[in-house]
């Protein structure tokens, strides 16, 4: 099994995104690094909406990790609502 | 501990770039210079490209057209990335209010049909002629002269992708995605739409990077954009249209606002040489024919019995723009 | 009416499909291959564009709204530390002769970047790739700017920077390694360079080339560079994917391409990670703070990163590019062999060097327990010696660089470390020299395009690297100063020793003048 991972910048705003994923898969692990969060999972990692939505009290939409996201690695797979990465093998 | 960094007045070395000294003085330059100015390689390049061998990879022979300095054709709106991104957002949020307004409110079913089905029928085919432009200016942006010119002309082919998508939008708003597939008919077989499908056609097969922003930005959208977002506006305005007026807001602005960056160039390009001039001139009186034979079914179907008076109009009005930038047409 | 029904809310991907796929036709005035005349004659064959999948779904409205935020946020942080001398919060001021690397070499590489995506933005068929391209073409030409706009406040201060992003790549010797990298890409055709940017670059070695020089700027308090480049790296997101989808796809479409594929990736795999030979020396011997070793990221972003990538193209039939074999037994070495070159020729380069101290050479042995006290430790401690006895070791002869990465050869034989690697081809009656086995077989593949290098050594041999009007035969001519000067390099300015450098000095002062009330 292969490692996915996506990193957002450390900031108010990603926090609660952070904590969402963090809860959503329960395999996940975070690497906390200078500016930067790390967030890396064996084969896969699903963000949701409503979890981000739930923390933050308001709508939120998927495309608005791009502001603050950094780097990630797997194959994306992004709907309305959630956004799921991969390795297939 | 903690330094109080801001209390320590520093006289700097220098004030900008080496190239910006030469070009400018050793003053501060904005951001728009230092983002523009001489970041373009010019000369020295390792191979020769597999696409166009005869050439280098930036190259001035690409086009007729000749200048000494070919940052003379710099952008008056000094749009770099992050002033061009903030400009268009704020018109993008205007849009999306008027957009959600019209959603919200079912203003979409209150306009009359017949105004309706108009938009639809000159409105939605357009997204083609725009992603046309889209094609064009992404050209130039590849192989043109010089970041003051390549710069802007991959904002314009940006927004020319955002026009078509706010179009989209309109068909959407107003029908829904069967009005795409009717429109995209429109354009592939009406015969109203052929005569400009064949010359948007032409256009993409156009070599010389500035005959095809003349033909394209200059001719086709300085007849093309009045035509669709002053006169038909105007029209849809008077009728009770005012919702599809809403829709189209965006791309009034885009047109008087791009049009006063390309007249900037034209000028500046025409302005460099009698040979300039004359190859402009040209190419002007050749694509204002062109384009103007592509206008006519389309007129006739937005304006009727009012078609070749409100063609006539727009031919003066864009002559009357074209002398004032120097050329003769 | 059933107007109401008809407007169920679109799903983001059926949304996108209308608004992207939907503009293009198939052209009946104009054949399409003369509306798309170069997607053939690279020999991949696509036989459906409509099979494309989308990676990141952002129409125009998306794109200015989210960018201009981003925009917003980076500028309010340049201006702020303009405004309150944050070039005076970093650890040191030697610290910035990584940053004036940066900004000769990598920033006029992004704006090549935002040119040739606008030519694959208008060269592919496919509607959805050449939206998902005009974009990184876009987010390109704001990476090469935002680096501007962030350097300029450190240009005001300190040497080595006033040359700008572009006139030095043009012409100086180690900077040709990034340019002909991307000049190589760029001249090919639109389907490679999606491999060797869209791909290589940007989805196997960004990480590497990012991460490690963000991490680097915030450990040494560099907020500018931190932003920037956290900021272009939310762009980086999108670009990766779409290398991704596009190597995939090309797979998918006919079996014919995964012998070409594989080829390019082997290619750009190579001419990649020689490139990175700059950032390994960056992250072992120019930063005050250290971050993690060249070795550590390689394993960590290469490694282990690329190998769950190269384990998912497998299916496809795609291979670990060879060279990695070879990369496994350099990382070990070749930071240090750079570094060692440069430290040899200080007075030719645009930004200072110096010999690592006690403390960060045993940082240096703990990080590299196989290599560095054995080859490497001696001769820094050598020439330590030799400079305290006022002999500062300085090479005047100019070196031989490999014909495809432009490197000098310095890189040792992947079995004996102390014998340096040299290979020799011939091509229509002449000899030309490349420093591996990766680089030779580049060279064997294509060489009536890799004779054409522009090769500074060569160039300068040849007179061509002087100012213009320049008379070699005047008395007392001096080849290199003229060379420095057509770099717009100021000697004894930008140049040389850290120790004893006006860079130095002045930081030392205006940080005296910050924290003392005299």
């Amino acid at each position: 099994m292969s490692t996915v991972f996506i990193a957002f910048q450390t900031n108010e705003e990603t926090r609660p995104i952070i904590e969402s994923i963090l809860e959503d898969n329960p395999h996940a692990v975070l690497d906390e690094q200078p500016a930067m969060v790390k967030i890396n999972a064996e084969g896969s990692l699903v963000i949701r909406r409503a979890s981000i939505e739930e923390r933050i009290g308001r709508d939120f939409d998927l495309q608005e990790l791009q502001v603050n996201l950094i780097t990630l690695s797997g194959n994306l797979d992004e709907d309305d609502d959630q956004l799921t990465l991969a390795w297939k093998n | 501990m903690q330094i109080d960094l801001r209390t320590v007045a520093i006289k700097p070395l220098r004030q900008t770039f080496d190239h910006l000294v030469e070009r400018f003085g050793d003053k501060p330059a904005s951001r728009y210079q230092e983002g523009s100015y001489n970041i373009q390689q010019e000369s020295i390049f390792h191979y020769r490209p597999a696409w166009d061998a005869d050439r280098v990879l930036f190259d001035k022979k690409r086009t007729q057209i000749r200048m000494k300095d070919w940052y003379a054709l710099k952008d008056p709106r000094q749009f770099y990335y992050g002033a061009y991104t903030i400009a268009r957002a704020r018109q993008q949020e205007a849009a999306e209010s008027s957009f959600d307004m019209i959603e919200e409110r079912g203003l979409a079913e209150l306009l009359p049909v017949e105004l309706k089905q108009l938009a639809l029928d000159i409105l939605l085919p357009m997204r083609h002629v725009a992603w046309g432009g889209n094609m064009g200016n992404a050209y130039i942006s590849a192989y043109g002269y010089g970041t003051v010119i390549t710069q802007p002309c991959l904002y314009h082919a940006m927004d020319h992708l955002g026009v078509a998508q706010y179009l989209t939008r309109i068909g959407l708003v107003l029908d829904g995605p069967e009005a795409l597939a009717t429109a995209k008919e429109a354009w592939m077989s009406g015969p109203d739409w052929q005569p400009m499908r064949r010359h948007v056609e032409n256009l993409l097969v156009l070599e010389d990077w500035f005959e095809i922003f003349v033909a394209q930005n200059l001719v086709l959208e300085g007849l093309l954009n009045p035509m669709l977002y002053d006169h038909l506006d105007a029209d849809f305005s008077a009728k009770g249209g005012t919702a599809i007026s809403m829709m189209t807001r965006f791309m009034a602005e885009w047109s008087t606002e791009t049009a006063k960056w390309i007249d900037a160039q034209i000028k500046a390009a025409a302005a460099e040489s009698p040979e300039n001039r004359d190859v402009l001139s040209a190419w002007v009186r050749q694509y204002r024919a062109a384009t103007l034979e592509a206008l006519a079914p389309i007129a006739g179907r937005a304006f009727g019995e009012h078609a070749d008076e409100t063609l006539a109009e727009l031919r003066a009005e864009f002559n009357n723009r074209c002398n004032k930038l120097g050329l003769s047409v | 009416m059933d107007m109401k029904a008809n407007k169920k809310k679109l799903g983001l991907k059926e949304k996108y499909a209308h608004m992207t796929r939907g503009l293009g036709w198939e052209t009946t005035y104009q054949p399409m291959d003369k509306v798309f005349p170069q997607a053939t004659f690279e020999g991949i064959k696509i036989h459906d564009w409509e099979k494309w999948e989308d990676p990141f779904r952002l129409t125009m409205d998306a794109y200015w709204k989210y960018q201009a935020e981003k925009e917003r946020k980076l500028y309010a942080v340049l201006d702020a530390f303009a405004q309150n001398n944050g070039h005076l919060g970093i650890t040191d001021a030697r610290y910035l002769n990584a940053v004036k690397l940066f900004l000769t070499g990598i920033s006029p590489l992004e704006y090549v970047a935002h040119r040739g995506f606008a030519a694959a933005g208008r060269n592919f068929p496919g509607v959805g790739p050449r939206v998902a391209c005009l974009m990184q073409s876009i987010d390109e030409i704001r990476h090469a700017q935002t680096q501007i706009h962030a350097l300029s406040n450190y240009n005001k201060f300190y040497e080595g920077f006033h040359a700008g992003a572009t006139h030095q790549i043009e012409r100086v010797w180690y900077l040709s390694v990034p340019k002909s990298f991307f000049d190589d890409a760029f001249s090919a055709g639109p389907f490679e360079w999606m491999i060797a940017i869209g791909f290589s670059f940007e989805y196997v070695l960004t990480n590497l080339l990012f991460v490690p020089f963000m991490s680097g700027a915030a450990y040494n308090g560099d907020m500018a560079t931190v932003t920037f480049g956290f900021s272009a790296q939310s762009d980086e997101a999108r670009h990766m994917t779409l290398g991704l989808e596009c190597i995939k796809f090309m797979l998918e479409q006919d079996p014919d391409n995964l012998p070409i594929v594989q080829k390019w990736i082997d290619k750009w795999a190579w001419r990649g990670i020689r490139v990175l030979t700059l950032v390994g020396m960056m992250m072992d011997y120019m930063l005050p703070k250290r971050v993690m070793s060249w070795k550590e990221a390689w394993e960590i972003y290469f490694e282990q990163n690329g190998g769950a990538l190269f384990n998912d193209l497998a299916k496809y039939g795609i291979k670990v590019p060879e060279c990695i074999t070879q990369c496994t037994v350099d990382k070990e070495h070749i930071s240090h062999q750079a570094w060692a070159t440069f430290y040899q020729y200080a007075h030719a380069s645009a930004f200072h060097t110096w010999l690592p101290n006690d403390e960060e050479m045993d940082w240096l042995s703990a990080k590299y327990p196989n290599t560095f006290d054995k080859y490497y430790r001696p001769r820094f401690t050598q020439w330590r010696e030799m400079a305290d006895r006022g002999e500062r070791f300085y090479n005047n002869t100019l070196p031989m660089l490999c014909q495809v990465c432009q490197i000098p050869m310095v890189f040792t034989e992947p079995d004996d470390p102390t014998k340096i690697c040299y290979r020799e081809s011939e091509y229509q009656g002449e000899k030309y020299h490349t420093c591996s086995d990766g680089c030779q077989r580049i060279f064997d593949d294509e060489p009536e395009k890799y004779i054409q290098a522009w090769l500074p050594v060569h160039q300068i041999f040849q007179g061509n690297c002087w100012p213009e009007g320049t008379d070699p035969t005047v008395e007392g001519f001096d080849p290199l100063l003229k060379v420095l000067e057509w770099y717009h390099l100021e000697n004894g300015k930008d140049n040389m020793d850290y120790e004893g450098s006006g860079d130095q000095a002045n930081f030392a002062a205006w940080r005296g003048m910050a924290t003392q009330n005299t």
